[in-house]
């Protein structure tokens, strides 16, 4: 194995004692996977995200955490164009993926969700059979070869296929809440993209899904990058790490609410020793 | 809070009644509405079951009440409806995938479009009848046909059609959309192949609701000109009668007999009503998903 970055301790939050995961395996060399240059999200003109840099980097997973309302949501779904499907929704600056623009001229969005996956907060399994649900992208994208092999493959991955093995034509709404997040993991994992978004994907579920969805992801990181928004400050210090700290600014006048960038650093780092009070005080418990 | 301060008894009588009361109106609100409908059935019935026999679906209308049947009238409303399955389907569902899926309602021509189908839904069916006689008939020289019915009748349910079935995409949570895109489905992939499922049962419903409504339409169909009798087999280009508008000649005839047999005729567009109907809750019920 190649030397390891190592940057953590545990930490402390809320007087809780959470194992960051900067103690894990990270790759040799950090590569630059999305490059975000002072990126600007508007609906109906009004801004909900102003002036986003950060980089992130190949096999991390990396963290957006904030209060309500601070347009981490927002951000996530600028990474495979989801937000082109609001229609009064604009995105300005831009989005780095290898070097190439995701908001360029001819970009196609469809292509970019191919390669860029996501998870959404409430699992939202099709209401067809677990099979085809897992099917379901690779059939839209033609990849029809060795299918029954891919949906297992992904279930496998997904850690869900001892669970469903033996009821792969039932129908996916049967599944408990925690399965079926993990069936929409491997919906996502079997048409092979190289990075997942999840936004929120443990906010609807029990302590131990949960649990089993943080390991999943730390089996994950090695063939994919990670995206993941959460609210649980400690779910970010057990999983990420790196992490980005996303505030409110509220303009003087108070009508005018506009999510910022804070801070953006290990996750270790975000956690005991951030640079900015407004981080301290997030993760500290102080507000938000 | 102390043991005296608790009170379980306290509500006035008055109180009581009121409430009593106010639930005595909503049953006879219920009674007048279930009652008429009881007293016309058992009526029905009670006339026209001695005359429903075989020879009533199988007889052409005739001046010997011994002999007379509805033959092309239930052939010609069966014809229709057919024709109006055919037309009615295809362009409601698109209009509704179109509204709801596509257009973007900030457009001002998708909220005017929007605006007249629902306009649209409340026109009288005799002012159909007069775009049928003018437009169809006459504009495009289709002639007395029953093409020309089974036309305007499908002109009369589209905004039917068209309205359940939006309701029955919109039902279909947008988080399965997203699911849907987020895997690099494109927007037609995610229309056919999530949307267009889910929202199948309540499509089908309201189609055949529509279908009930138009089967039991005649102003329509007699300003196209349908005519009150026919005693052959109706062609879709030629000339034809329907089922109601049978009903209603062998009513306005002098004979006694023949109410009777109307009596029965009625029988069989409420078994025919009643089947469509029965189908529409079946079908709901079967297929209705449940997010």
């Amino acid at each position: 194995m190649p030397p390891m970055e190592t940057t953590a301790a545990p930490v402390k939050i809320a007087g809780m004692r959470v194992e960051t995961a900067g103690a894990r395996e990270l790759p040799a060399q950090r590569e630059v996977l999305f490059d975000v240059k002072d990126l600007r999200v508007t609906y109906a003109g009004v801004p909900a995200l102003d002036g986003v840099s950060l980089e992130i980097y190949r096999n991390y997973i990396t963290a957006f955490i904030g209060p309500s309302g601070c347009g981490k949501s927002t951000f996530i779904r600028c990474f495979n164009r989801l937000n082109d499907m609001i229609p009064s929704a604009s995105v300005e600056g831009s989005v780095l993926y290898h070097g190439e623009d995701l908001y360029g001229k001819d970009v196609d969005p469809v292509e970019v969700r191919k390669l860029i996956g996501m998870v959404f907060q409430k699992p939202n399994p099709f209401p067809k059979s677990i099979y085809d649900n897992i099917a379901f992208g690779p059939r839209v994208l033609g990849m029809k070869d060795g299918l029954d092999e891919r949906v297992e493959q992904a279930l496998h991955q997904a850690a869900l296929w001892d669970e469903v093995k033996d009821r792969l034509k039932e129908s996916a709404l049967s599944l408990s809440g925690g399965q079926q997040q993990r069936l929409c993991i491997a919906r996502c994992l079997a048409v092979e993209p190289e990075v997942i978004l999840m936004d929120e994907p443990a906010s609807a579920l029990d302590p131990i899904s949960t649990t089993r969805i943080e390991d999943l992801m730390h089996e994950l990181k090695r063939n994919y990058t990670i995206v993941i928004v959460t609210h649980n400050m400690q779910q970010a210090a057990r999983v990420a790490d790196k992490t980005a700290f996303f505030s409110v600014d509220v303009a003087p006048d108070g009508n005018r609410r506009t999510g910022i960038l804070v801070e953006y650093d290990d996750t270790s780092k975000i956690f005991t020793t951030p640079a900015d009070k407004r981080t301290e005080d997030y993760v500290t418990g102080r507000f938000g | 809070m102390s043991a005296g301060s608790l009170r379980l008894r306290g509500r006035s009588r008055a109180d009581h009644a009121r409430g009593a009361l106010f639930q005595g109106l909503l049953l006879f609100s219920l009674a007048i509405g279930f009652v008429t409908l009881g007293v016309l059935l058992f009526d029905v019935l009670q006339r026209g079951l001695p005359y429903l026999d075989l020879a009533l679906l199988t007889n052409a209308p005739s001046t010997d009440p011994q002999i007379a049947g509805a033959r092309p009238a239930i052939l010609a409303t069966v014809y229709m409806m057919v024709i109006l399955l055919v037309t009615v389907l295809p362009i409601g569902v698109a209009t509704a995938i179109y509204l709801e899926e596509y257009a973007n309602k900030e457009r001002w021509y998708n909220r005017l479009l929007d605006l007249n189908i629902q306009n649209l839904a409340a026109v009288p069916s005799i002012v159909y009848g007069i775009l049928g006689l003018a437009f169809l008939v006459r504009g495009l020289g289709l002639g007395r046909v029953l093409l020309a019915g089974a036309l305007i009748l499908t002109l009369l349910v589209l905004p039917i059609v068209i309205v359940s079935s939006r309701e029955a995409i919109r039902a279909v949570p947008d988080s399965i959309r997203q699911g849907g895109y987020a895997l690099g489905a494109t927007q037609w992939q995610v229309i056919w192949r999530q949307v267009l499922p889910s929202a199948i049962p309540g499509i089908a419903t309201g189609s055949i609701l529509a279908l009930a409504r138009a089967i039991g339409e005649t102003a329509p169909l007699i300003l196209v000109g349908a005519l009150t009798y026919v005693s052959f087999n109706p062609t879709i280009m030629g000339p034809f009668t329907a089922l109601p508008i049978q009903i209603y000649q062998y009513i306005s005839r002098p004979q006694e007999e023949f109410k009777l047999i109307a009596a029965a005729a009625i029988i069989v567009l409420l078994a025919i009503l009643l089947t469509m109907n029965a189908f529409a809750i079946w079908l709901r019920n079967r297929y209705q998903k449940r997010w």
